[in-house]
Order: structure tokens, then sequence, then C-alpha cells
């Protein structure tokens, strides 16, 4: 309701007085795509230890991941593409200037992530009553450093996401202005990502 | 100007076919390939991932400047795990 008034105004959309539009749009762009490869690169020498380890211990990977529920694996690799597409959708309706929708998308993207989270925490408890430890054995504690890494960046996506709810509901972002809904996007498409190449390769080893 | 606006039928399009490709990923692991299973594996990965970022991430509508941040760190990824394994697999 209120996102039109948020662009009147001299001084009162602090976030736009510096450069126009179009270019503070590409410079968070660029800024956040210049986050997201530090972000490849931490989870890349996590998975070169992976490969090295995996060459040098195939018997311990692959009886590891038999202990790895891959029911669960998978309810959650789809959890988390449908939370790509909720927020993919939120994106969308706020470039259509759907308030409203945007925040009913990001609700449901949060309810997904949290899904995510409830069900690692299933996986975990369980491993933990089976006596399988970051220390258990290389296997173990690549997944445990991998995964909790990765739910740690999901987390941080949640609380983003919150943020850009709360901001939607008090009625910062319209059709002409939605950068930060955007760009926090692309963070938890990213986060997404991770999980895609994290499944196969610790659930599924054939 | 504005950039193209996907629609919503192709995000859900889209995200039909991550979903396929995940019961295709699951199933192919239960056939033993030997070592394909892996190459299978990632390959099956980077398809979706390739869809997640040309698609949900719209790279597909942005300009060069953009695609070259963005596929930058995949060339260190692979100077890193290329070096790493030409020191530890010939050690």
């Amino acid at each position: 309701m209120s996102g039109q008034s948020t662009h009147h105004g001299p001084g009162a959309a602090g976030h736009e007085a510096h450069m126009d539009p179009a270019t503070a749009r590409e410079a968070a762009t660029l800024g956040i795509w210049t986050f997201l490869a530090t972000e490849v690169l931490l989870f890349g020498g996590l998975f070169t230890s992976y490969i090295i380890y995996r060459i040098k211990y195939p018997q311990i990977f692959y009886e590891g991941h038999l202990k790895l529920d891959h029911v669960l694996g998978a309810i959650n690799t789809v959890v988390l593409i449908g939370s790509s597409l909720t927020v993919a959708l939120g994106i969308a309706a706020i470039r259509k200037g759907k308030v409203g929708l945007l925040r009913l998308y990001l609700f449901l993207t949060l309810l997904l992530a949290g899904t995510f989270l409830g069900i690692k925490y299933v996986e975990y408890t369980e491993k933990f009553s089976h006596g399988l430890y970051p220390d258990t054995d290389i296997f173990f504690s690549l997944y445990f450093m991998l995964t909790g890494l990765h739910g740690l960046h999901v987390l941080a996506g949640m609380v983003l996401l919150g943020g850009v709810l709360f901001l939607a509901g008090r009625g910062r972002y319209s059709e002409s202005y939605h950068t930060p809904v955007e760009i926090s996007g692309l963070y938890w498409h990213f986060v997404d990502l991770v999980w895609i190449y994290l499944f196969p390769l610790l659930y599924l080893l054939g | 100007m504005k950039e193209h606006d996907s629609g919503t039928r192709t995000y859900i399009v889209v995200w039909g076919a991550l979903v396929m490709l995940t019961v295709v990923t699951v199933a192919v692991s239960y056939v033993h390939l030997g070592m394909m299973n892996v190459f299978v594996a990632l390959l099956i990965a980077s398809a979706k991932a390739s869809l997640v970022a040309l698609f949900f991430m719209h790279l597909r509508y942005e300009n060069r400047l953009v695609w070259g941040f963005a596929l930058a760190p995949l060339f260190f990824l692979v100077l890193i795990v290329v070096g790493t394994l030409s020191d530890t697999l010939f050690r």
C-alpha cells in the first residue's frame, strides 16, 4: 500500500539517492555474484577434500553413505527446489508490484526452509543415536561439515528472507524498486544449488 | 526498460524439470555402473544447477559482465581441484 510513498519527496528513500536506479541495480547484482564466488570457493575447498578422500578411501565412503537416509535426503532436495520456486515466483510478483503475493511466497519459502532444517535435525539426531559423529570417520567428518555449513547457509537465508518479508510488510518494495528482494533471492538459489550437488555426492554413491 | 519477465509458467516448468531430474538421479543410483555412477550423478546435478542459474537466478537475461562474474569462480574451482589432485594423486 505505502510502497509508492517511499519514492516521492526528496531524500525520502536513501537507497536510491546516489546513482540512477539501473546502475544501482547492476552494482548490487555484481556485488552478490562476487560474494557468491567466494561461497563457491568456500564449498569448493570442502568438495576438493571430498574428492581426494573418496579416491583414497572408497570403501569408507561406500559404507558411510549406506547409513544415510536416502528418502529423507530426496525429500529435502524436493523441499529446497520448491523453496527456490517460491522465491522466483515472489520476485515475479513484486516485479508486477504485487506486494501481498510477494509476502505470501516469502512466507511459503520460510516454511519450506524450516521444513528442510527440521528434516536435517531428525537426520542428525538419528545419526547421533547410532553413534555416528563428525569424528567417526572421514566420510562422516565431511558429511557433517558439508551439511552443517550448508545448514548454516539455510539459516542465514531464512534470516535474510525474513528481513525482506518484514520490510515488504512495511511497504518498502514496489514495482519500481525491489533490488533487495532480487539479491536475497540470488543468495537463496545459491543455497539450493549447493544442496543439488551435496545430495548425490553424500547420499547416492551408487 | 525492464528485462524480460520470465513468466510464472516458465518457473513452474523449470521446477517440474528439477523434480524430474531429482527422481532420475535417485533411480540411476540404484543401477550399478561402477565409476560411471559419479559422472552421471555430477552430470545430472550440473544440468539442475544450470536450470537454477539460467532461469531462477535470471542469468539468461543478464549481460556479459554478470556472466563473467558468475562463471569466474568455476575457473578457480577447477584450478583448485585439478591443482590439488595433481599433487595428491602422484605422491
